[in-house]
């Protein structure tokens, strides 16, 4: 009986283990990043003009403040909490870069001024959050709504387009030599930071821990406040750098900049795999999907789809990609299940004892 | 907090003592106070803004929409989720009334009424079903029904939209014609206001929604029906939001493909403000009654009180940052009181 009951756990195991190119490919991550080069093939060899660098430069460009802002709102979501005021926070820095632009203050102050803007409008929410103890998505509802209003009221319908030309050049310029925009830059530096910190670095490891268990995270010594308060901080610097770019690519100031741009962040990156229930995810993944969902955009737009069907498609594509992981995390309990009957059977006739 | 669903009865206290204690400590009493002081204020400053005809029929009118579905939203959030869809469904079934009397001329109002709530109710059955079912979180199912919704809504449309001059007489009548000085459309919202507020007062079902807000597993394990609940609590917010749809096109005469947008952050807004709990299980929906009146009546108030009404989204995000602490602090008071309760029985 204990030789039986040694035996088994090591043959249960066995059973389940897969080969070490079977568990890469099968991951959620790599099914989005095979779904993207799928979706970049058939764009290739069936819309015209998609494989002009245009295409590519505008492409990137637009989705750069999604990239940017879905580094830290990964890690946000690993950790099982929400920013919804993102955009809102993109909004009031756009607007402030404007105002003090306009003011006379030289403009790469008033973009650094702006992104402490941004930085301070996410200390508020972790503040709110980890300190005063509120559940961060009504928080960030709350924020939303008094980002943009603060955004909104110091600038009414008004809008501020006169930005200097060097800056604004700077923003829609390309690498030279390449279609890519050089706003790629700084999402690279950035995209390599956030990945190594979260997956390489004990801090990294102790947001999924978070994300899992908060009680567990404590026990083990993690320090959960300090923690979430610094990922809002991060946060709101982020957006509050992708409004200034935001502005300057567009060369305008407005109040309803970037609206609604929170569910487009948020659709990517639960897209790419980050469980809402936290404590699962990974950077390339969401990477993926935020290019999948900019590409599939841009592709159906050259093919004169009109832009109510890529929502459709975009919405379709989030439903199905969390119903579909959810119905084969099912699958696998059940067969799971099913083998440990199995074997129980089997062990019981072969050992009556 | 709970203190507003389950009032602590003290022995020996009358029945009108107890009558007055319970609204003085209701959760909902500090918003509807917000509102008067709006109120009171914006006609002090000009008594038009309640004294006219048009002042008073305003203040009751635009918000009876958004109370139809802060309503519905009141109750997904109670069983602990959320629906992001509703201000997409507003918008369908607004263009579906105007098509029903485009295409089917002479159709009957209540044919008209019963189409939009049906084709609600089904959008939320969508929704309560992938929920329920495929246990993946609300927040992400309905932020895809939403673009979904939304998408369809908008390629059905295309640049077409419905003009009041499309809408039969007797059915715009709906949307301007009163009853003793009390707008009809009012009058719907508040009967329906009435209805929802009894059955999750009342009845057993009702009682279970909070339950199972309170804690899914636990009521899992008692016993309630979890799955059918959640999908009951969505139908209601989809057919609610039909119903609302139903009545922009009464109200408005016009409706485009952007009809009902950035609804659901006002519903919800307006359900979180009148004390519903974001994380389940607390919260009536005469708070997000007046919470949603607060909300479009500050809206218009603000000019009158001479400020910018593009301030009034930074005021509604105070007053639901104001509203999530006051709840904090209600929850934090009313733990150490139960603590202090225990050691004293003891």
């Amino acid at each position: 009986m204990t030789a039986l009951t040694d035996a088994a756990p090591a043959r249960t195991y066995k059973a389940h283990a897969k080969p070490a190119w079977r568990r890469v490919l099968l991951t959620r991550e790599s099914a989005i990043i095979a779904i993207l080069i799928l979706v970049i093939v058939v764009a290739l060899a069936t819309v015209r003009n998609f494989d002009s660098p245009l295409t590519v430069t505008y492409l990137l460009r637009d989705i750069a403040p999604i990239l940017l802002i879905a580094l830290p709102m990964t890690l946000i979501i690993i950790t099982e909490e929400i920013d919804l005021s993102v955009a809102s926070i993109v909004g009031l820095s756009s607007v402030m870069t404007g105002i003090l632009t306009q003011a006379g203050v030289p403009f790469p102050l008033a973009a650094l001024v702006a992104v402490l803007v941004g930085t301070i409008a996410g200390a508020f929410n972790g503040f709110l959050i980890t300190v005063v103890g509120l559940p961060s998505l009504a928080v960030t509802i709350g924020t939303l709504a008094l980002f943009r209003g603060i955004a909104v009221g110091l600038l009414g319908t008004t809008a501020i387009t006169e930005f200097p030309e060097e800056w604004t050049d700077l923003a829609k310029a390309n690498l030279p030599g390449t279609p890519i925009p050089m706003i790629m830059i700084p999402f690279v530096v950035l995209a390599i930071i956030f990945a190594v910190v979260l997956h390489f670095t004990p801090f990294g490891r102790s947001l999924y821990a978070i994300g899992l268990s908060k009680e567990a995270a404590a026990f083990s010594g993690i320090d959960v406040g300090r923690t979430k308060f610094l990922l809002f901080v991060v946060s709101g610097a982020v957006s509050g750098f992708a409004g200034v770019y935001f502005t300057l690519l567009y060369s305008n100031a407005r109040g309803d900049n970037a609206m609604g741009m929170e569910l487009q962040v948020i659709a990517a990156v639960l897209l790419g795999g980050v469980s809402i229930f936290g404590g699962r995810g990974a950077l390339h993944g969401v990477i993926a999907g935020v290019l999948l969902i900019g590409t599939l955009g841009s592709a159906l737009r050259l093919a004169s789809v009109s832009s109510d069907i890529i929502n459709v498609i975009t919405g379709l594509l989030l439903i199905v990609s969390v119903v579909s992981s959810s119905l084969l995390a099912w699958l696998q309990v059940r067969r799971a299940s099913a083998i440990g009957k199995r074997k129980g059977r089997a062990d019981a006739s072969s050992d009556p004892s | 907090m709970t203190a507003t669903v389950t009032p602590t009865v003290q022995p020996g206290s009358s029945a009108a003592s107890k009558l007055v204690k319970r609204i003085a400590t209701a959760r909902e009493t500090g918003i509807l106070v917000a509102l008067l002081l709006v109120i009171l204020f914006a006609t002090i400053s000009n008594p038009t803004f309640l004294f006219s005809g048009d002042g008073f029929r305003d203040l009751l009118l635009t918000p009876s929409l958004l109370l139809l579905v802060a309503v519905g939203s009141a109750i997904v959030i109670i069983t602990r989720n959320v629906d992001l869809s509703v201000g997409s469904i507003v918008g369908l079934t607004a263009y579906l009334t105007g098509r029903l009397f485009i295409d089917i001329p002479g159709i009957p109002l209540i044919g008209v009424f019963v189409g939009g709530v049906l084709l609600g109710g089904l959008l939320g059955l969508i929704n309560g079903s992938l929920v329920a079912f495929a246990r993946v979180p609300a927040l992400v199912i309905t932020l895809g029904t939403m673009y979904v919704y939304r998408g369809i809504n908008v390629a059905w449309t295309g640049s077409d939209r419905i003009n009041a001059s499309d809408l039969p007489p007797d059915f715009r009548a709906l949307g301007t014609d009163r009853i003793l000085g009390i707008p009809i459309l009012t009058i719907i919202a508040v009967v329906v206001l009435v209805v929802a507020a009894w059955y999750l007062r009342n009845l057993r079902s009702g009682r279970e929604l909070y339950a199972i807000g309170s804690d899914p597993a636990a009521a899992h394990l008692y016993g309630l029906r979890v799955t059918r609940r959640v999908i009951g609590a969505f139908v209601t917010s989809g057919a609610l939001a039909g119903l609302a749809g139903v009545l922009y096109a009464a109200r408005y005469g016009t409706v485009s493909s952007g009809a009902g947008f950035g609804w659901e952050l006002q519903a919800i807004g307006a359900a979180v403000i009148g004390g519903v709990a974001i994380s389940g299980g607390v919260g009536t929906v005469w708070g997000a009654a007046i919470g949603a009146f607060l909300l479009l009546t500050i809206n218009r108030a603000l000019p009158i009180l001479g400020i910018d009404d593009f301030w009034q989204r930074a005021v509604v995000g105070v007053l639901i940052l104001g509203a999530i602490v006051l709840d904090r602090v209600l929850a934090v008071r009313q733990h150490r009181r139960l603590i202090a309760q225990r050691e004293e029985t003891r």
